[in-house]
């Protein structure tokens, strides 16, 4: 039993990883019916720029307070978002305006191997770390119930609590404020948007920028855990059954959708694994996608789609 | 009923002067002119094809007409954009439904507030002090227009799921909620049954009675274009063939002609 919650532990923490990578996604697409195949290269991005600068900061300030110094580190990346963001808006999105959902995929598809480049020519491309001290020992909790207690990793626990921390303020965000007010809006109709006086360039940067600032908040998670490379940006890769699972416009689809995959993928390891002779985790999710498109198509929290014949 | 004599009608508030539209080799409007004067309900119509919503479309800025200038409250503009229209006081409605579907009716409405509100995102974000004043600020006008529209069943329904008649309230709540001094309505009655046609027609005049607001509308419908506006604009190809009180048009040999494609 104590194996059972452990293993369903660590899915659960994969499961959230997946999901904030998943919700850079969904606010992009809820916003501007974009599909971002850029999203991984956002997260390496971001985490790059994190890395980086959390390297350069000491060395060119002497600055050696590791807080302040990630802390600065951070913002510097926040920004580089918002730029890139910026970016996006004003040399593809504006030009593509009212052009096929294929067209803007595959514009992103281009922005994706953009960033990639530009990120490891900008910042070099071995491995780095980031270092926001989460801290790497385990603990080991409710010894009295179970025999050797459960193994939980304290670092996954710091790390739920950060992505826990953003959803909250990213809902908060979407459903009190009338620039959230108006990112629904657009999302539902440009036109009408526009006739009361939203302006569509604006509110396409700030949701851009905002899918930066979750790559990022994903970018550090990860990069703390793994080490900053570019295998970071196919971690994207994982979100595509995430969203197809919980929906494409749906926040709250995105994070059930991540944990039943990083649970889903972890238990059927273990428990079924042996059965195939293993290594079913890397294809699992992509089978239970699968066999979701086939049920149930629109995800657990899509928007059903209804046409009018 | 016929030409509301009892209100009175003001300065021109918005005065069209020869615009010419082309999309391409096709011309949608060629040398229109013609002014709205403040207080009255304005209608434009015409048979379909006639440019009637490429004509609302350059008053709100969705279109930049080739030639021609529009006036509105003695400020010229050509190249305006939609925000920009907005700002200035100009609302719209929209002839097939543009409501935000999976927001409820009072989130649609309170869109309609958005260019109001001016307190920080974080402030709004954290409801802190006067944040939280101007959102309820905002929220009781916004209340205000429910009961006006007669929707206070629906406040927290999806927009999506309501009746057409009722979304067609939304929409012009929402445009309402900018509170215009020029209100542009693209066939508020299209597709209707005749009861929620006469609920419609009340809410327009109501709304020109009580607010003052100025009305431009298109509609099909000629009894109730006859029987709501002051004075008509007839459009036919992109040319303007009439212009005057109901009755005016209704004898007017260019106009029988059009609608009824015969010769006299």
């Amino acid at each position: 039993m104590g194996f059972f919650l452990e293993t369903l532990f660590g899915g659960l923490m994969a499961g959230m990883l997946y999901a904030l990578v998943a919700i850079g996604f969904v606010l992009i697409f809820k916003a501007s019916g974009v599909f971002n195949f850029a999203q991984g290269a956002m997260v390496l991005f971001a985490a790059l720029t994190m890395a980086r600068f959390a390297e350069w900061i000491p060395r060119w300030t002497g600055l050696d307070n590791m807080l302040l110094v990630n802390l600065l580190a951070a913002c510097v990346a926040a920004a580089a978002m918002v730029v890139v963001a910026w970016l996006v808006e004003r040399l593809v999105l504006r030009h593509l305006v009212n052009q096929e959902g294929i067209t803007l995929l595959m514009a992103t598809l281009g922005i994706s191997y953009f960033l990639d480049g530009a990120g490891q020519l900008l910042f070099g491309s071995s491995t780095y770390k980031i270092d926001v001290g989460m801290p790497k020992d385990p603990m080991i909790v409710l010894e009295n119930v179970f025999p050797g207690g459960l193994l939980l990793s304290k670092e996954d626990l710091y790390a739920a609590a950060m992505a826990a921390v953003l959803v909250v303020l990213l809902s908060l965000f979407f459903q009190k404020t009338k620039t959230g007010r108006a990112l629904r809006a657009v999302a539902d109709d440009h036109q009408a948007a526009q006739s009361i006086g939203i302006p569509l360039a604006r509110i396409w940067v700030i949701v851009w920028s905002v899918g930066g600032l979750v790559a990022l908040v994903a970018g550090i998670i990860w990069g703390s855990k793994l080490g900053v490379q570019y295998s970071i940006s196919l971690v994207a890769l994982k979100a595509f059954p995430v969203v197809i699972l919980g929906g494409l416009t749906s926040v709250p689809g995105a994070i059930l959708g991540g944990l039943i995959i990083g649970v889903g993928e972890k238990l059927s390891e273990i428990y079924i694994g042996p059965m195939v002779g293993g290594g079913i985790e890397n294809w699992f999710a992509y089978v239970l996608a699968l066999a979701f498109l086939l049920v149930r198509p629109q995800g657990l929290f899509g928007d059903k789609i209804i046409d009018r014949v | 009923m016929n030409g509301m004599s009892n209100r009175k009608t003001g300065e021109v508030i918005l005065d069209v002067q020869n615009i010419s539209l082309s999309f391409g080799g096709v011309k949608a409007l060629t040398d229109i002119s013609f002014d709205v004067r403040e207080h009255e309900v304005r209608a434009i119509i015409g048979p379909n094809g006639a440019g009637k919503s490429s004509m609302l479309n350059c008053i709100n800025g969705v279109y930049q007409p080739q030639q021609g200038q529009i006036t509105f409250r003695g400020q010229h503009f050509r190249h305006m954009n939609s925000r920009q229209v907005a700002e200035m006081g100009v609302a719209r409605t929209f002839q097939n439904l543009a409501l935000f579907k999976g927001m409820s009716v009072l989130d649609n409405i309170m869109t309609g507030r958005n260019l109001k509100m001016k307190s920080g995102l974080l402030a709004q974000a954290l409801r802190w002090g006067p944040a939280a004043r101007e959102e309820i600020a905002q929220r009781e006008f916004v209340e205000r227009i429910i009961d006006f529209l007669e929707i206070q069943l629906h406040r927290k329904t999806p927009v999506g799921r309501l009746p057409y008649g009722l979304q067609k309230r939304v929409d012009l709540g929402r445009a309402l909620a900018m509170e215009p001094q020029v209100l542009l309505l693209d066939e508020p009655m299209a597709g209707m049954n005749v009861e929620e046609k006469q609920d419609m027609s009340r809410f327009i005049l109501d709304v020109n009675d009580e607010f003052g607001t100025t009305i431009v509308l298109i509609e099909h419908d000629m009894g109730v274009v006859m029987d709501i506006s002051d004075r008509v604009v007839v459009l036919d190809y992109g040319k303007k063939i009439g212009d005057g009180t109901p009755d005016e048009v209704r004898n007017n040999e260019d106009v029988i002609r059009a609608y009824l494609g015969t010769e006299h």
